[in-house]
């Protein structure tokens, strides 16, 4: 078996290395000042801690790292990070959903524009939470009230984020699809929407931000789980470790996602010239 | 003498009143009669209502009063009869690869994929673009981005090509080599084109004929002079001077009105 894979495995190997050093030379500048800078921040944020506050005042990083072993063994932590992240996308995927296709109707359809405009401009001022009591009285306190208030706090970014694309499409594209041939529903389709996607796409990223947000307000005011729950729960305790826990958890999650959404667009959806 | 083809009979053009005060007139009394096959350029001085022209033609604005009519037939909007070639390159789909733009018409027509890559292929060798079909428009220069744009309002087989000032965004070199090959590609498609240039040399080396439109508010076609200098033409050519000075004189004749 080894014998049969050994030169294989090095054959691989040897395509492999250079690649490899291909890539590390890449690292070298950008990704260590990267590296560094968390690093230095690591160490400032020990160095403060320690040195000016008591350890239930503002916990280093070795006492969130310990705390944080010990949530992670006990599953604590997964349990409210799976959660808050499953609400997140599921706010988040349904309200783009619907957002971006409204929004290119009415950025496309004078009429339709005319009846949703004022909606849309008067409900993106009222933030998510105003709605969290009359969403729970209405919806219950279980999972829907919380997906639903995420939904509406992505839906009007992606909504005015693609009505604003469609408003910027080059007057010249829809003229040319014209005399190529597209009646309006085609251009709508072949010219409108991927034109527009640029600005959907953007439109969602800020919404990603945004959603993360209003996650955790909604889960402190409502609900026996999630990160905004461990939070805010925690301050009962005095646990300062255990919200510093929920504050790296948001954010590298925020992190984590953005630069996934990022490589998909890059992946899938560079022809369309994503806003970076 | 040919049957006319296209013909524009007592066009003016306005936009709309605002607050009530009446806006001034871009085109009024606009006449034209263009026989099929022809390669037609409007000459006229900047904000004489060229493009207007260009945009009632190809049916993107109604005029205010006249009709224009396409082989007997009136055009009430854009159609595939009438192709534009506009002068600048945001025109373009820049989601989709340059054979992918190149056969947008026959996409909407219907065709299947493999038919209308075939045709679209033929038409970007038409314009010398073989091996380029996998590229998205930004990563064309913009000499290339406009023999696109022909390609692809060929690729739709128009009766008339309309185009705008196709190569006034373009370095000279780049310019001068469309231009000779845009009189190949008029030559092998037997199409109409009507061409818009403030370019006085750019006319005489392209046109059959050339109508130099008054100054505007309210411009129409002033005189039409035809070009009868052998093709392929060179600016060096015995009476392309003579020509070039003339109609110099009459464009001049008209910003000399302002004064």
């Amino acid at each position: 078996m080894t014998e049969v894979s050994g030169p294989r495995n090095a054959a691989d190997t040897m395509a492999v290395a250079p690649r490899l050093a291909n890539l590390l030379g890449k690292l070298k500048t950008e990704h260590l000042i990267y590296a560094a800078s968390i690093i230095g921040m690591v160490v400032l944020w020990h160095v403060v801690a320690t040195t000016f506050f008591k350890p239930q005042f503002f916990p280093g990083p070795l006492a969130v790292l310990a705390t944080g072993t010990e949530m992670v063994a006990s599953g604590e932590l997964f349990e409210h990070v799976s959660i808050s992240l499953q609400r997140i996308l599921l706010g988040f995927l349904i309200g783009s959903a619907v957002a971006a296709p409204a929004g290119l109707v009415m950025g496309s359809v004078p009429v339709v524009r005319a009846i949703f405009d004022p909606y849309a401009q008067f409900f993106r001022f009222v933030p998510s939470l105003a709605w969290l009591t009359p969403v729970v009285i209405w919806f219950g306190i279980g999972e829907t009230s919380k997906v639903l208030i995420i939904v509406y706090t992505t839906v009007f970014i992606v909504l005015i984020n693609t009505m604003v694309g469609v408003s910027h499409i080059a007057e010249n594209k829809l003229r040319a699809a014209a005399c190529l041939g597209a009646t309006p529903f085609k251009s709508f389709l072949h010219v409108t929407l991927p034109a527009t996607l640029p600005f959907i796409l953007t439109g969602m990223r800020l919404a990603m931000g945004n959603s993360f947000a209003t996650v955790v307000a909604a889960e402190m005011i409502a609900a026996d789980s999630g990160l905004g729950f461990l939070i805010f729960n925690s301050r009962l305790w005095m646990a300062t470790d255990k919200i510093f826990i929920g504050i790296v958890c948001l954010g590298t999650l925020g992190l984590i996602t953005d630069r996934f959404f990022r490589y998909l667009v890059v992946r899938f959806a560079h022809q369309y010239g994503p806003i970076e | 003498m040919a049957q006319d083809f296209l013909v524009a009979r007592d066009v003016s053009y306005r936009y709309a009143a605002r607050r009530g005060v009446q806006a001034p007139e871009v085109l009024s009394n606009f006449e034209v009669a263009l026989t099929e096959g022809e390669f037609f350029c409007l000459l006229g001085p900047s904000g004489c209502g060229k493009t207007t022209v260009l945009n009632l033609m190809a049916g993107f604005l109604p005029p205010t009063s006249g009709t224009i009519t396409l082989a007997g037939q009136p055009i009430v909007g854009p159609g595939i009869d009438r192709t534009v070639v506009f002068q600048s390159d945001d025109a373009l789909f820049t989601w989709l690869r340059t054979i992918d733009n190149v056969a947008f018409g026959l996409r909407m027509r219907g065709l299947p994929a493999e038919r209308r890559h075939a045709i679209a292929r033929e038409y970007l060798h038409l314009v010398h673009l073989d091996g380029q079909e996998n590229k998205y428009p930004n990563e064309l220069s913009g000499g290339m981005k406009q023999r696109v744009q022909i390609a692809r309002v060929l690729a739709t087989d128009p009766k008339i090509l309309l185009m705008d000032e196709p190569f006034g965004a373009l370095d000279a070199q780049t310019r001068s080599r469309l231009q000779d090959e845009l009189v190949e590609i008029w030559r092998k498609t037997n199409k109409t084109i009507v061409f818009i240039t403030h370019d006085i040399a750019e006319a005489i080396l392209l046109a059959d004929r050339i109508g130099v439109m008054t100054k505007g508010p309210g411009s129409r076609l002033g005189v039409i002079i035809p070009v009868d200098l052998p093709r392929p033409r060179r600016r060096g050519h015995p009476g392309f001077g003579e020509m070039w000075e003339h109609l110099n004189a009459i464009i001049e004749g008209e910003e000399g009105d302002e004064t």
